[in-house]
């Protein structure tokens, strides 16, 4: 169905091609899942399909990319819109109509179907979705979810035969995207569409995948074959496959389920042993330090919707707060509160003593910093030196201060480069490096890990233990699970503006089906979260 | 149709109401009657309209013709010509040089001048009041939507528009809020500055993203279509709208140029640009491969909404043309008076505040 023969892109002004000599051929009715670092050409990949690459993009393309026996070198994008349906990242950009029912027509109107077709499939779509409800509701006012859902239905609707998604669940917090990949799957399964889904949260992926197609650590070499053949080779993947490796099992597990009936050897023996040192080690909790930032009964609301209702909280030094909870509970609202960019209708905020709406520019560098979800918004300069520079003077701090920091979090970035051709795990590293200069006590992190791959999570958790361990108090907004095992000393969960759990990491996060990290579903009720704790027992033992 | 179920009305209808008014109220200065025209708006928004963004705008409008008709009251007191009649005030007047003569700043202000400024401003006022009912009434996007094949891509590049400005004003709120998380002022000179390059770079990026969703969905899918065949459908379209727009202004200007009796700036100009136009909107649209995802229907409210327009429209004119008093008296002022058939044809424009169907309920409503 899809086929690329010796295809190679290349984009002006680069000195390198984005894909090398590229061939493969995905089959019809499969889904294939693209994995690799960021930046390594996921997204040139997927759009070559469809022809945005080069038509769109620019750049030159050599070999031959055909889809359904069309050679893209013909057919640009709206040529192939009739067989090839593609989802970018940001399903809110790529909106044309302003309500959902016209935005699921939009595509068959521009295809030309006959009215009394256009009419039937947006019906079907609505149902084959779950978006009946949401028919006359204006698309800025779904929830991520929902858009991504939209999105998905409005290329569907044309009936195309290939349906390419970039990052379809990297915004949505996990039984969203639970939603939108049993929504995918059902797609491949009752209509024998050819997906081609990119994403980095193999955990939530892999296993409904036909085939996984790898770009190499030097983004040159591209190999594709079925899930267990590439997870087996490579170092990184989701925990389930870590942990397979880790015992030995063969063959390897790519689901919760079918690891859970090898798991049983593995779990007598973590039985006998002692419980898992936690992430933080043993440090005192909330209310042993004095904390660096309280909460008191906090309310907030926008208009008539409440974002938050009597919330209280205190944070410790050194403490790695996360809060989950669905999209829209009031994760980003909170943080917002606590770092002054809102202030509380009712109740109190404190921060070192001082309520953080309140103080000046500066003073607010010194007492509190956030990460926001777009890390690229803090960024204006031309240059990474250039913006280290601007931090410095802003804090009022020794120049170099956070290019040496920057150096530490990530030491090879090149300073010429402009902040916006900085790999996603880079540019959160800068903006890291700008916050953490004036040495904030508390610092807050709103969706760190959206677009980062396995190993500059990994990166991220070892700075975000060091920052720990240094004092510093840290609250993390998340939807990604295995972070929060990995990292957090403690979990709240947010549901409609309320705390509804708040306590170790542990406790709150086992018992949930959602919120439980792979490994935990795995080895059952014990206290086992991550992989390392579990390689740190085995190898303590032997 | 029956009237219990709700449904939005085609915004065209809507549309030929408002200007039915329009034409009515252009062809009086009588005070009573474009008041009364200002309430048959007002009532017909105040029973169909929805809970939208959009349906708020006709207080606005009511507004900006208040100014309207103040800055027109200001202009005469300052500007205005001497006239006779019962002097009210006298401000004083500066003198200017003799290549300025015709112009007067202050003197001698009446009452027949005043009043006839009034009435002027009233009359734009009310045409103001017209177009906002039409606007808080018919759903933009819906109208866009219908508009003929030719104009689909304008349409879309509207709409687009239309929902990229809320977007820009989210931008802006993040932006700042980024500048105060650096410390920086986010205010001010200085801060705007600094403000305006992300959101417009950001709206940069927008566009793109949307320009490559749209094209990936097909828009612009067209067969190819000859030189020739564009250039003459372009001339087309062109001439034809001149048409219609020379013929509009000579309809509301009412009667300026005959010719042997006839006011071919009215109707015969208009009804010729729309000939032109249509034929020009007929190949342009022939060219579209595209087709409509439930269209407005047009049934008999809609109709019966039009003519309550026209009825207006037609009861001034023809008013006006057999010698009915349409003319606020101003010099000497008199009491006006509400003369029949005007009376009676602004008064059909209510129906459709029954006629019309109830818009669909605002919880599931168009947005």
């Amino acid at each position: 169905m899809i086929r690329f023969d010796d295809v190679t892109v290349h984009y002006a002004g680069a000195t390198e091609p984005v894909l090398h000599r590229v061939t493969l051929h995905v089959p019809e009715g499969e889904l294939a899942l693209v994995v690799g670092r960021t930046g390594s050409g996921k997204s040139t990949l997927l759009r070559a399909v469809n022809g945005l690459v080069p038509h769109f993009t620019g750049g030159t393309l050599t070999g031959r990319v055909t889809v359904d026996g069309r050679d893209t070198r013909t057919h640009p994008p709206r040529e192939l819109a009739d067989v090839v349906g593609y989802v970018g990242q940001d399903p809110l950009a790529g909106f044309v109509m302003d309500i959902v029912e016209d935005e699921l027509a939009y595509g068959m109107e521009s295809l030309a179907l006959p009215p009394a077709v256009m009419r039937r499939r947006v019906e079907e779509t609505l149902d084959l979705l779950g978006l009946a409800d949401l028919r006359a509701r204006p698309l800025r006012t779904l929830s991520g979810g929902q858009r991504q859902r939209v999105a998905i239905g409005s290329v569907l609707a044309t009936h195309p035969k290939v349906l390419v998604l970039d990052e379809p669940t990297s915004a949505l917090d996990p039984a969203a995207a639970e939603d939108v990949l049993a929504a995918v799957q059902r797609l491949v399964h009752d209509l024998g569409l050819t997906v081609l889904l990119a994403e980095h949260r193999l955990e939530r992926v892999v296993q409904y995948a036909d085939r996984v197609i790898r770009f190499g650590e030097d983004g040159r070499t591209v190999e594709s074959g079925t899930p267990a053949e590439i997870m087996v080779r490579g170092a990184a993947g989701p925990p389930v496959v870590a942990l397979g490796r880790l015992a030995g099992w063969d063959p390897l597990p790519l689901t919760v389920r079918d690891a859970r009936r090898l798991a049983g050897p593995l779990r007598e023996r973590l039985a006998h042993l002692v419980t898992p040192t936690k992430p933080d080690g043993e440090r005192p909790t909330g209310d042993a330090a004095a904390p660096v930032a309280t909460a008191r009964r906090v309310s907030v609301s926008y208009g008539r919707m409440r974002a938050l209702h009597s919330v209280s909280l205190a944070v410790a030094p050194g403490e790695i707060v996360a809060v989950m909870g669905r999209n829209g509970a009031g994760k980003s609202t909170l943080l917002n509160t606590l770092v002054g960019l809102r202030r509380p209708d009712s109740g109190e905020v404190r921060v070192g003593g001082r309520a953080p709406a309140d103080l000046p520019g500066r003073s607010l560098l010194s007492h509190v910093g956030l990460v926001p979800q777009e890390p690229g918004d803090l960024l204006y300069a031309d240059t990474v030196l250039a913006e280290c520079a601007t931090s410095d003077r802003d804090a009022g701090l020794v120049a170099g201060t956070t290019a040496r920091l920057l150096g530490r979090l990530a030491p090879d970035v090149d300073g010429l480069l402009h902040p916006a051709d900085l790999s996603e795990g880079q540019r959160l590293a800068l903006v890291l490096a700008i916050v953490l200069a004036a040495e904030p006590p508390l610092l807050l992190l709103d969706e760190p890990t959206r677009g980062l791959d396995y190993g500059a999570k990994e990166r991220l958790v070892a700075i975000l233990r060091d920052l720990a361990g240094r004092g510093h108090a840290i609250v993390l907004a998340t939807h990604d699970v295995e972070l929060v095992a990995d990292a957090a000393t403690r979990t709240v969960v947010l549901a409609d503006g309320e705390i509804v759990a708040d306590g170790s990491t542990s406790e709150v996060v086992v018992g949930s089906p959602t919120f439980a990290p792979q490994v935990a579903k795995i080895l059952g009720a014990g206290p086992w979260l991550t992989v390392s704790q579990v390689a740190a027992a085995l190898a303590a033992v032997s | 149709m029956p009237r219990t179920v709700s449904r939005a009305l085609h915004p065209g209808a809507w549309w030929a109401w408002a200007l039915g008014l329009v034409v009515a109220a252009s062809r009086t200065s009588n005070p009573l009657l474009l008041l009364l025209v200002v309430a048959v708006a007002g009532y017909v928004v105040s029973a169909r309209r929805t809970s939208a963004p959009w349906a708020r705008s006709y207080a606005t409008f009511l507004r900006l013709g208040l100014f309207v008709v103040v800055l027109r009251l200001v202009f005469e007191v300052v500007f205005g010509a001497a006239e006779v009649g019962t002097v009210l005030f006298s401000l004083p007047e500066v003198p200017l040089p003799d290549w300025a003569a015709g112009v007067r700043i202050g003197g001698p202000v009446t009452a027949p001048g005043l009043l006839f400024a009034l009435y002027e401003g009233l009359r734009l006022a009310t045409l103001l009041a017209c177009f906002g009912a039409a606007n808080s009434l018919a759903n933009p996007s819906r109208l866009l939507r219908c508009l003929p094949a030719a104009l689909y891509e304008i349409g879309v590049a509207v709409v687009v528009a239309v929902t990229l400005a809320p977007q820009l004003v989210t931008d802006v709120g993040r932006v700042r809020q980024a500048r105060r998380l650096r410390g920086r002022p986010d205010r001010g000179l200085a801060g705007f500055g600094s403000v305006a390059m992300p959101v417009l770079e950001g709206a940069l990026e927008r566009s793109m993203a949307l320009a490559a969703a749209m094209d990936s969905r097909g828009y612009g899918r067209s067969a190819g279509v000859p030189v020739v065949a564009r250039r003459v459908t372009a001339a087309l379209l062109l001439t034809g709208l001149i048409g219609v727009c020379a013929g509009t202004y000579g309809l509301l200007d009412g009667g300026t140029t005959d010719v042997a009796g006839i006011n071919v700036l009215g109707l015969p100009l208009l009804a010729a640009g729309l000939a032109v136009a249509g034929v020009g909107f007929g190949l342009a649209g022939r060219r579209v491969q595209r087709t409509r995802y439930r269209p407005d229907p047009w049934r008999l409210p809609e109709w019966s909404v039009t003519a309550a327009g026209a009825a207006a429209a037609i009861a001034l004119v023809v008013a006006g043309s057999v010698g009915v008093d349409l003319i606020g008296a101003t010099s000497p002022p008199a009491w006006p008076t509400l003369p029949l058939l005007p009376t009676a044809g602004i008064l059909l424009a209510l129906l459709p505040a029954w006629v019309a169907p109830q818009p669909p309920d605002a919880g599931v409503g168009t947005g």
